[in-house]
């Protein structure tokens, strides 16, 4: 059977004239829409804008920001802009710093967000004939359902072998003929691992032939080791709760950016500080404005991921913008094998010990292809105890575990020997190889 | 029958020692005897000096995490296997050392150990007629 090499064909290969037009006649029913909710009529009374402001696509720019913040303060059910009673699904966020953030959807919501999902599975390769096996986290994490709803609307065999239990993975992969994988790229390697110590090779073994990575910052490097272990392509994906989850930007065959779909969002990046449009290639923060989402739309949301614009046009035939892969954070909020971390969480824990002193660093490394946490902190009590000091380290490991879920390096130091920056305590030093 | 002692935490880093070693020096500190284990990260240097008391707060006010413990420090002749025997008694008492280390002061050899059993240890140093020194004794100057 021949299939188009689209799973939308006339969105996806709009001209941008179409694609502007389309996004302008979305925006000004969003804004419309949003209106229908106090936390935006208050915003817009404040700056003194009506949906009549909003003539050219550039019109964006009146508009105000959304930051996580605001999520946090309207929690749970105050940024909705429909009934709770038409809503269907709940997603909330992994992070433990004051209220968590809730996304809710509509059954349209989740239809659009399966398009999205299904889209980019198509767009590398996929097609009713492939298994696809989702070894991403379930529950709220929208990794699993989002690419469970996606591959099954692809029309795929789709198996939600969710994360951990490699072996179990390994037999699926073999049992089942599965075609394609996804999961965070650190699980990845992990599999790989098992199956070396199987003596599973996946090019002779499996027939695997495409992986979609993604939920974790990921160099180049790192995604050619992947494709080099495992033997088949390994594409890019982005994707963030507040916007639905996985979908909203992936990788076409050329693997030269993501294309982040322009008939869902209207995309911006903008300086971290001033706010202001940052030109074509130059990295600035990321903001995201939802275009179809009924629940929850959000405007000109600040996502603190900093990326640049690569181009937007491109051989695949698309001309949705092309985004390089994220290089970093605007805020202090780091990524450590797909769950959330803020320097806050580790500081709350340290400093319940009244041995250790103020000052602590906290350094991110690959090894092995492991991303690992080491947290250095000032001992300021003395003890003629060695036992006691390694006590000590191990109740600071299974505390910091209880609050971020993953078992740091804990190292003593003396005071006096982390580093200072003007004056400054420095508390995140990132050497992961995406950040180099 | 028990001395001053002091721990303190050192980094396995280069310059920690120093650190620490100077402060003793400006504060015009004798350090008697010392004893520092090598481990991957971190050590405890524990050092013997006059005024112990006035040691510890100027490294507790130089940010050092230091410790004031007490120990035992037995006074042996200079001989072959006073050591030995001295051990002897303690380890047929069923006590269990620390740590311990030696170092000769004013003729004699001192032999300090640290235990978690100290009324024992106490009662046993008493018991088989030890000879041991206190504070006292080290603000001598090992003159005795």
């Amino acid at each position: 059977m021949t299939y188009s090499p689209y799973f939308n064909p006339e969105l996806e290969t709009m001209t941008r004239q179409q694609i502007e037009a389309l996004q302008l006649e979305r925006l000004q029913k969003t804004v419309r829409h949003c209106l229908k909710n106090e936390f935006y009529q208050k915003k817009f009374k404040e700056m003194g804008i009506t949906p009549d402001d909003i003539k050219t696509l550039a019109d964006v720019r009146k508009l105000p920001f959304t930051t996580k913040a605001d999520l946090r303060e309207t929690y749970p059910f105050g940024m909705s802009c429909v009934p709770l009673r038409d809503c269907v699904r709940l997603h909330s966020s992994s992070g433990t710093t004051g209220n968590p953030t809730v996304i809710l959807h509509t059954q349209k919501d989740l239809d659009e967000w399966a398009n999205q999902v299904a889209r980019n599975l198509w767009m590398v390769g996929l097609r009713p004939d492939d298994v696809f096996q989702n070894s991403s986290g379930y529950g709220m994490f929208t990794g699993g359902l989002g690419f469970q709803y996606g591959a099954e609307r692809l029309g795929m065999l789709t198996v939600p072998a969710a994360a951990g239990n490699s072996l179990r993975q390994i037999k699926f992969i073999r049992d089942f003929g599965t075609t394609a994988i996804h999961a965070v790229p650190s699980y990845v390697t992990r599999l790989y691992e098992v199956m070396q110590e199987q003596g599973v090779d996946p090019r002779r073994d499996t027939k695997l032939k495409v992986l979609a990575i993604g939920a974790e910052p990921h160099s180049e490097e790192q995604r050619q080791r992947i494709q080099d272990m495992m033997g088949v392509k390994a594409y890019n994906s982005f994707g963030m709760s507040e916007m639905c989850g996985p979908g909203v930007g992936f990788e076409c065959p050329e693997q030269n950016g993501l294309h982040f779909w322009e008939d869902y969002y209207i995309v911006e990046i903008v300086d971290p500080e001033t706010l202001e449009p940052m030109p074509d290639g130059e990295i600035g923060e990321l903001v995201l404005t939802t275009l179809c989402r009924q629940a929850m739309p959000l405007l000109r949301y600040r996502t603190r991921d900093l990326t640049r614009v690569l181009g937007r046009s491109c051989p695949c035939g698309r001309n949705h913008i092309r985004l390089d892969r994220m290089r970093g954070r605007s805020d202090d909020m780091m990524v450590l094998r797909g769950v959330n971390i803020f320097p806050i969480q580790i500081e709350k824990i340290l400093m319940q010990f009244p041995q250790l002193g103020n000052n602590y660093l906290i350094t991110l490394t690959t090894d092995d292809n492991n991303d690992n946490m080491t947290v250095e902190v000032e001992l300021a009590e003395g003890t003629d105890d060695y036992k006691a000091l390694q006590e000590l380290e191990k109740e600071i490991r299974r505390r910091l575990k209880d609050e971020i879920l993953l078992t740091p390096i804990v190292r003593l130091v003396s005071r006096g020997t982390l580093p200072v920056s003007e004056g400054k305590a420095v508390r995140v030093v990132d050497k992961r190889k995406v950040y180099q | 029958m028990t001395i001053n002692q002091l721990s303190i935490f050192i980094e396995n880093r280069s310059g920690t020692l120093v650190k620490v070693l100077d402060i003793l020096k400006q504060s015009g500190i004798q350090i008697i005897a010392s004893t520092i284990a090598d481990t991957a990260e971190y050590g405890i240097y524990r050092l013997i000096c006059s005024e112990p008391s006035r040691a510890y707060q100027e490294l507790k006010d130089a940010g050092v995490a230091v410790a004031l413990s007490d120990v035992f420090a037995l006074e042996l002749d200079n001989e072959p296997g006073k050591a030995a025997d001295a051990v002897r008694i303690i380890s047929d008492a069923d006590i269990s050392i620390t740590y311990m280390y030696t170092f000769l002061w004013g003729g004699k050899g001192i032999l300090i150990f640290r235990t978690d059993q100290t009324e024992k240890a106490h009662d046993v140093i008493l018991q088989h007629h030890l000879s041991f020194i206190d504070e006292n004794d080290l603000a001598g100057g090992g003159e005795n």
